[in-house]
């Protein structure tokens, strides 16, 4: 029998990971680690489970991202690019003055942007609240959050897990991006977090753990969130941090906020080319 | 004479009033729904009302998700816990993020009496009206605060509201209307003005009464908005009376004393006492315990105006 082909979009992936590589480098430096770990369910959000429109980016039943994580904001500016909320020219202008493009998150500033984020650990608080909102407005949509392995720290993520345990957010889907570093090391030597699958337990959110770099998982990791009726979602996505782009991948924690030479990130963009 | 009704009571009765025309009102409290007067809300709009528990930033973080819908949620809980304890949520995910939230700290200063200290802020307003953008509101009486209720949802923005609990002494009559964004002169005078709010309002009365006695003629402005500032009204009593004397229910530091003084020093100085808590905590007592204790009493601003005027006629203190 043959076996079925796993889902994956791969080449849309490497896209957006050329225009994320292209766009700090231009730059110079930026938080290219923690970017590239979650381009992956960037990728399968925006070009396979999300209800939304780049030509009408406030759509009201639309469905809603929250990067809690506000410094991966370049991966979703690729990401929402490649998608046409805006011209691809626009990435050049990533953290430049008047740019519409701040290295976090901004909803007032970025079309496809559905909250402002930066300061660790509020973001899942603002899903949790947008969730409600769609209960009671009777939206039929599906709010998602990413928050990092290094975020959840942040005392006010398990303020955020308890209210969306106890409210059955059964329509709120939080992506935490186990990436295993943060800015000082290891997340588990600093301050671990693990084991995190057992605290979404017991929050009684239905907890996953899947590879983050593994399209057909996170689908059907999705697919699984959906199907539950009185429960939250927590999926644990197991990622590297830099993922795809060697030179980020080889600096291992230094790879948060680096800077990388032109050389750099030409030799990643063309390898496809050759 | 006190007021019919207790400011939470009217918080909860404008709530519930405008709830019924507007469906994006809805509330959020962290455990103090009984405290906070808006069990009544919980009863009749259950869907709209939202208990964290004891969970601050959650509580208004999750307003600032919610208000991404367009809904307007008021989240109350004492002052300190409504501002310290969840600035940078405030901050962040309200103000930064251009959320249309509003915030209510009950128990300001010394009403939080037995609470004491922990309970007792004294930098409420000042780390508020430090966040751009955030209005900063702290209503006098029932009248004002029914006034300013729709005012304050109406406005597209974060706001502060500090709130007063219990019976406010009666200044103004049932149905006085009030400008959100403008101060509200009690009495012109001659000698020196007194720019206050909240409780501080029947301090500066009895005082301006007081010192009418003695031969003083001193006016009142109500300056319930502390930030915007209604510049003009302040302006316009400095020229007046040639000298001004805060009163404020709140530390000298970036209170109202500040915004005053800060006004006056860029634009037009004239002598300013400003009575205040000074640099000090709060602790227990009752609120005639605590207005000697602290500095904030009728008596304090009757010596902090003849001060005042000693500097407008020259003499050295």
């Amino acid at each position: 029998m043959q076996s079925k082909k796993e889902f994956c979009l791969c080449d849309k992936a490497d896209d957006i990971r050329k225009i994320l590589v292209e766009m700090i480098g231009r730059l110079g430096t930026g938080h290219i680690g923690g970017a590239l770990s979650i381009v992956d369910v960037l990728t399968v959000l925006y070009f396979g489970e999300m209800n939304i429109d780049p030509g009408n980016p406030q759509k009201p039943d639309r469905d809603r991202l929250v990067v809690s994580k506000g410094h991966a904001g370049p991966a979703l500016y690729a990401t929402l690019a490649e998608k046409g909320f805006f011209p691809m020219e626009e990435i050049k202008t990533l953290n430049q003055p008047g740019t519409n493009l701040p290295s976090h998150c901004d909803m007032n500033k970025t079309p496809g942007i559905d909250m402002t984020a930066g300061s660790l650990g509020q973001g899942l608080s603002a899903a949790v609240g947008m969730a409600l909102a769609s209960k009671l407005d009777k939206i039929d949509n599906y709010i998602y959050a990413i928050i990092g392995d290094g975020e959840s720290q942040e005392g006010q993520i398990y303020e955020a897990l308890m209210y969306a345990g106890n409210k059955q957010l059964n329509n709120l889907i939080i992506f935490q991006d186990n990436n295993k570093m943060q800015i000082d090391g290891m997340t588990a030597e600093i301050n671990s977090v693990e084991p995190f699958d057992k605290k979404g337990e017991a929050f009684n959110l239905f907890t996953q753990r899947v590879n983050g770099h593994n399209h057909d998982a996170i689908k059907q990791a999705i697919k699984r969130a959906k199907n539950q009726k009185k429960q939250a979602s927590l999926i644990i996505l197991d990622t590297i941090k830099g993922k795809g782009f060697d030179v980020a991948e080889a600096k291992g924690v230094g790879c948060h906020n680096m800077s990388y030479d032109e050389q750099a990130w030409r030799s990643y963009c063309n390898k496809w080319e050759a | 004479m006190l007021d019919n009704r207790e400011m939470r009571q009217v918080y909860c009765d404008k709530l519930l009033e405008m709830a019924k025309n507007n469906a994006n009102i809805i509330i959020f409290e962290a455990d103090l729904m009984k405290g906070s007067g808006t069990e009544r809300f919980f009863k009749e709009y259950p869907d709209r009302a939202f208990d964290v528990g004891v969970a601050e930033a959650n509580m208004v973080t999750v307003a600032a998700g919610m208000s991404t819908y367009g809904k307007i949620p008021f989240c109350t809980t004492f002052a300190p816990f409504a501002t310290r304890r969840c600035y940078d949520q405030i901050f962040i995910s309200v103000a930064y993020a251009q959320r249309n939230v509003k915030i209510t700290g009950t128990d300001p200063g010394i009403t939080a009496e037995i609470n004491g200290g922990t309970h007792m802020p004294f930098e409420d307003m000042g780390i508020m009206r430090n966040i751009p953008t955030m209005v900063c509101v702290e209503p006098t009486d029932e009248a004002m605060l029914d006034s300013l209720m729709p005012q304050i949802a109406a406005h597209n923005g974060p706001v502060y509201i500090r709130l007063f609990r219990k019976k406010a002494e009666k200044i103004y009559e049932t149905g006085e209307k009030f400008d959100l964004f403008k101060a509200k002169s009690i009495k012109k005078g001659k000698d020196c003005t007194i720019v206050c709010s909240g409780i501080m309002v029947s301090k500066a009365i009895a005082a301006e009464q007081e010192l009418l006695k003695q031969g003083y003629d001193v006016g009142i402005l109500n300056v319930a908005t502390w930030k915007p500032l209604d510049k003009q009204a302040i302006l316009e009593s400095a020229k007046e009376t040639g000298c001004l004397v805060t009163a404020e229910n709140h530390s000298i530091i970036n209170g109202l004393g500040s915004a005053v003084a800060e006004l006056l020093c860029e634009v037009s100085p004239v002598p300013l006492k400003r009575v205040g808590v000074r640099d000090i905590f709060g602790e227990v007592g009752k609120m005639d315990y605590l207005e000697k204790k602290l500095q904030i009493s009728a008596a304090d601003i009757i010596d902090a105006v003849k001060n005042a005027i000693e500097m407008k006629n020259g003499k050295a203190l």
